[in-house]
């Protein structure tokens, strides 16, 4: 239950698919680690959404999931949605392709919160004019 | 005198000398609001908070939250609604009585879990109603047993005005070392942001590993340094308690909690900020009180599934301040975070108060109950330095915080520091950061036909800023090169790797594999539980391996004995050894020449520099014990040995034979010089009424050399024998070897002088004069200030114990009076030298007389 990912665990492997054991400043003195060795998987990250259930937060649970959809995406589509969700940013159509898009990459939880955030937003006057 | 009586009436008017004092105290720079409820200034329960409520609907779903219904949800109310309250414990919660909830909260014997528990059911007025009934003693408590991680934490700001990453990086090792586990930079130039957040990491990472570093930016930019792997956590992600402010702030409860995720995507770390009076400030507080509306922000953290917040004394805590039950405010806003079982990065963090006193009450209830991060940021950096605007602590109280941590024996996450452990840690970061820019090709290298370089990239900048204490002392970088540095990381896209690469290839291994360690934290992901921080071997404590399980008395956090000891080893420490040490440094060699200084004094001069004008250096063998050879002041201004001044707690200059320093005002004729004192005997009455005697204890100029005002004890003697030669008398030295007690040495004394008056003087330096009639402790007259105590002063005792000998009634000489915490500085010497003085006593012993050999 403590450290689940240094332990052994199933999620213990990094975006690449290397092992965290075979980070080693040696690997990364020799020019063998790419960045995709030092980020997270995302079953580490459902994981981890596991372990926080387990300590009874559900929410930061399924803040770590949609984490794990996320990992799918580079880093400009992520800060591209995050954008598309600020006040006024995007009409009601650009909100669903957004949302259409989280489905296609296999991200529902973050697709629902897409569509959830653009029916508040039409209820409360936060979309663009479209 | 018509003048004086028209002068009565405007006399009258004038303001009274009681309130034009008061109004120069600092308290009275700060501003104080009247309650205004509309505008939202009122710390708990406004007129217009709205009455607790929840409604499920047949679908276990909120549809109504404190007073207002689904439809009429505006974002934060909908998002809290959709997922931010447990349905099972939602009614049980609400339908607590406030009373019985509050009491909960407090009693240790109701386990934390359930008190949890509770709370995820509970509307954000309902929280807030029964956290408001809560007194400052019971939000200790509860904040004691709530907090989510056992060890409490401590996070520091490191920033300077130059955006100078050499400094920076100096001053990220130092906040490592003082023992803060995260660190949060920003910038005066916003482009300077990516060179801030490399310096940054790398001064981190020496000293220790595992400290989190952040830059805090715009939120683009940050992520994308944090993408890079150049910080490893983020917490302005910011959030307000009305809709209006929130869409001010150019977002929403699912931008925000977007952006949560994608930290996590990144296997970032995370955390919002919020805090009251953010909205009162932003003249949109919809006419609530501050705590309502921080009790929405709260309950909105947990529903995005952030893992901590970081409120109770951030931007708008003087806002908080200004109004009555501020304080508690703050402190309760704290408590809020803990009971929805987040992360609290307890404020402290804004400088709330011009008056010392009411800044340090401000921070002193959580101080002492624990938190996750006692600061969201201790100003570890001079005041003027820190970009964020001063914090309620910082570098220059960390003195005072060490000492406070040791006064409560409370681990308050910080520890001493040597003089010389910080200069090591500074040279090295500032030193690695310098050969990582040049590394990378950030700033240029010097090379064979080009030694100089880029100002405040060179060698001779390393020490410039290891010796400052902030941006002031070193002279100021090129800005264009930092700009320059900063874009070619964006635009090469440096990252961790980059600055693993770096550090190692320039020989910084240590700090290269803990850069790494940082990377793989990310990949493990452990510390994206609630409440992570890495300690310094790199294990994750969080809610998950080190949950706070406080339950009364003996449970909880423990301060361990080495940890005890550690905090009580701050440097200004002395022990009694210390204290004979610098005595004998004091007493004179073997070849001390009259006048001159030697080594042995000069070593305690040195020692003199240290607080306190405490002194641990020098050891030198006191010379024979009985027999004292000692230089007093033989020419006008000439002092052999160290002389301390008192209350300025500076030091005079060893003196030396051609010091040309003026004689200090009114020191008379010298005393002569110089003289050994020898026991002969046991001391019977003496006939010659023109005979004063002088009790000295049982210490004096055996183990004790110094006075508490620094003066050779043989100084203070040979003064107040010349005074009571200056009226005629003479002088009977005697030493009372049975007793500490200066009342029945002074009256010893003066049963044993032919004129019946006695003069008694410890070797602290307090002095009296006794008459043989008189009982022990009704002297004639007493100088009880001893670190006051001038050469002139022990001869105006001389003096006057010689008029008193001839009968006369001399007025008595003045006792120095300071408003100074004299006992607070003194106090801890004083025992030790009492116990030298009781040490050296010998019950029953007659009184020796003691020849002064000239």
């Amino acid at each position: 239950m403590t450290t689940p990912a240094d332990a052994g665990g199933p999620a213990n492997r990094a975006l690449s698919g290397r092992r965290i054991e075979e980070l080693t400043l040696e690997a990364a003195t020799r020019g063998e680690l790419s960045p995709d060795d030092l980020r997270v998987h995302p079953d580490t990250l459902r994981h981890q959404a596991e372990v926080a259930e387990a300590h009874g937060n559900p929410q930061l649970g399924e803040n770590l999931r949609r984490a794990a959809e996320l990992t799918a995406l580079p880093d400009d589509e992520v800060l591209a949605i995050y954008e598309a969700l600020r006040p006024g940013r995007s009409t009601a159509p650009g909100l669903e392709a957004v949302a259409s898009r989280l489905d296609a990459v296999d991200a529902p939880l973050c697709a629902a919160l897409v569509r959830e955030a653009a029916e508040v937003y039409a209820r409360r006057g936060l979309l663009k004019p479209g | 005198m018509n003048d004086e009586n028209s002068a009565k009436p405007a006399r009258s008017s004038a303001r009274l000398g009681r309130f034009e004092a008061l109004d120069k105290r600092p308290v009275n720079l700060d501003g104080f609001a009247k309650e205004d409820h509309e505008a939202g200034l009122v710390a708990f329960a406004s007129a217009n908070d709205p009455e607790p409520s929840v409604a499920l609907d047949s679908g276990g779903r909120v549809g109504g939250l404190d007073g207002t219904a689904a439809r009429d949800f505006d974002l934060i109310d909908a998002f809290i609604a959709a997922r931010g309250l447990d349905a099972a414990a939602a009614e049980e919660a609400n339908g607590l009585d406030d009373v019985a909830f509050a009491r909960l909260i407090v009693d240790p014997n109701v386990p934390r879990a359930e008190v949890v528990r509770l709370a995820a059911g509970a509307t954000p007025e309902k929280l807030a109603r029964v956290v408001a009934l809560l007194r400052p003693v019971e939000l200790q408590m509860a904040v004691a047993k709530m907090r989510v991680r056992r060890t409490p934490s401590s996070q520091a700001h490191v920033t300077n005005r130059l955006d100078d990453p050499l400094l920076l990086a100096a001053d990220a090792a130092t906040a490592v070392v003082y023992g803060f586990r995260e660190i949060e930079t920003t910038v005066p130039v916003n482009a300077d942001a990516p060179s801030n957040a490399l310096a940054v990491l790398i001064g981190s990472q020496v000293g220790a590993g595992g400290a989190l570093t952040q830059c805090s930016i715009e939120e683009a930019l940050e992520l994308e340094l944090g993408l890079r792997g150049l910080t490893t956590y983020a917490e302005t992600v910011s959030l307000y308690g009305t809709e209006k402010v929130f869409i001010d702030g150019d977002d929403t409860p699912w931008s925000k909690a977007f952006l949560c995720s994608a930290y996590a995507s990144r296997g970032l770390k995370m955390r919002v900020t919020s805090g009251g009076g953010a909205e009162a400030l932003m003249g949109a507080a919809e006419g609530r009180s501050m705590f309502s509306l921080e009790s929405r922000c709260v309950a909105l953290a947990r529903a995005m599934g952030a893992q901590g917040v970081q409120n109770g004394g951030i931007d708008g805590a003087s806002v908080v301040g200004c109004v009555p039950d501020g304080m508690r405010e703050l402190l309760a806003e704290n408590l809020l975070v803990m009971l929805r079982d987040l992360e609290s990065c307890s404020g402290n963090d804004a400088l709330v108060s011009e008056s010392d006193m009411r800044r340090t009450a401000h921070t002193v209830p959580l101080f002492l109950a624990g938190s996750d991060f006692l600061f969201s940021g201790f100003g570890s950096i001079p005041r003027y330095d820190n970009m964020f605007g001063p914090s309620n602590f910082n570098a220059e109280d960390l003195d005072d915080y060490l000492v406070l941590q040791r006064d409560w024996g409370v681990d308050g996450a910080l520890r001493p520091v040597t003089e010389e452990r910080l200069r090591e840690v500074r040279e090295r970061a500032a030193s690695a950061c310098l050969a990582v820019y040049r590394e990378l090709g950030l700033v240029p290298r010097p090379g064979p036909l080009r030694s100089s370089t880029t100002i405040g990239f060179t060698d001779d900048h390393v020490a410039e800023v290891v010796a400052a204490e902030g941006s002031k002392d070193v002279t100021p970088p090129d800005p264009q090169a930092i700009l320059a540095a900063a874009d070619a990381i964006m635009e090469r896209g440096i990252g961790i790797l980059d600055v693993v690469g770096a550090l190692w290839s320039t020989g910084y291994e240590e700090e290269a594999g803990r850069v790494l360690a940082m990377g793989r934290a990310r990949v493990a992901g452990d510390y994206l539980q609630t409440a992570a921080i890495f300690d310094e071997h790199m294990r994750c404590l969080s809610k998950a391996t080190d949950p706070n399980d406080y339950q009364g008395p003996g449970t909880g956090h423990e301060v361990a004995p080495e940890r005890r000891e550690e905090m009580a080893a701050i440097r200004q420490q002395r022990s009694r050894d210390d204290l004979l040490a610098r005595h004998a440094a004091g007493a004179p060699g073997p070849a001390a020449s009259p006048g001159a200084a030697s080594p042995a004094a000069a070593a305690a001069e040195a020692g003199a520099a240290s607080p306190a004008g405490l002194s641990t250096t020098g050891v030198a063998s006191p010379a024979g014990r009985h027999s004292v050879e000692h230089g007093t002041g033989t020419t006008a201004g000439t002092t052999s040995g160290t002389t301390h001044s008192t209350a300025a707690g500076t030091t005079r200059g060893t003196a030396t034979p051609d010091d040309t320093t003026p004689p200090p005002a009114g020191a008379g004729s010298a005393p002569p010089t110089p003289f050994r004192l020898i026991e002969r005997g046991e001391a019977h009455p003496g006939t010659d009424p023109r005979e004063v005697c002088v009790g000295i204890s049982p210490a004096f100029a055996t183990r004790l050399w110094l006075t508490m005002s620094g003066l050779p004890v043989t100084e203070a003697l040979a003064q107040i024998i010349a005074g009571i030669e200056s009226e005629g008398r003479t002088a009977r030295i005697v030493r009372v070897p049975s007793t500490v007690d200066l009342g029945v040495i002074g009256l010893t004394a003066a049963r044993l002088a032919g004129s019946g008056v006695g003069v008694g003087l410890q070797a602290k330096g307090t002095a009296l004069i006794h008459r043989r009639d008189l009982a022990p402790l009704a002297c004639l007259e007493l100088l009880s200030i001893a670190p006051l105590l001038t050469p002139e002063t022990y001869r105006e005792l001389g003096v006057n114990a010689g008029r008193h000998a001839k009968g006369l009634r001399p007025a008595p000489v003045r006792n120095p009076y300071t408003e100074q915490a004299i006992e607070a500085r003194y106090h801890a010497e004083v025992v030790s030298l009492v116990a030298i003085e009781r040490g050296e006593t010998v019950p029953g012993a007659p009184p020796v007389d003691v020849e002064v050999e000239r």
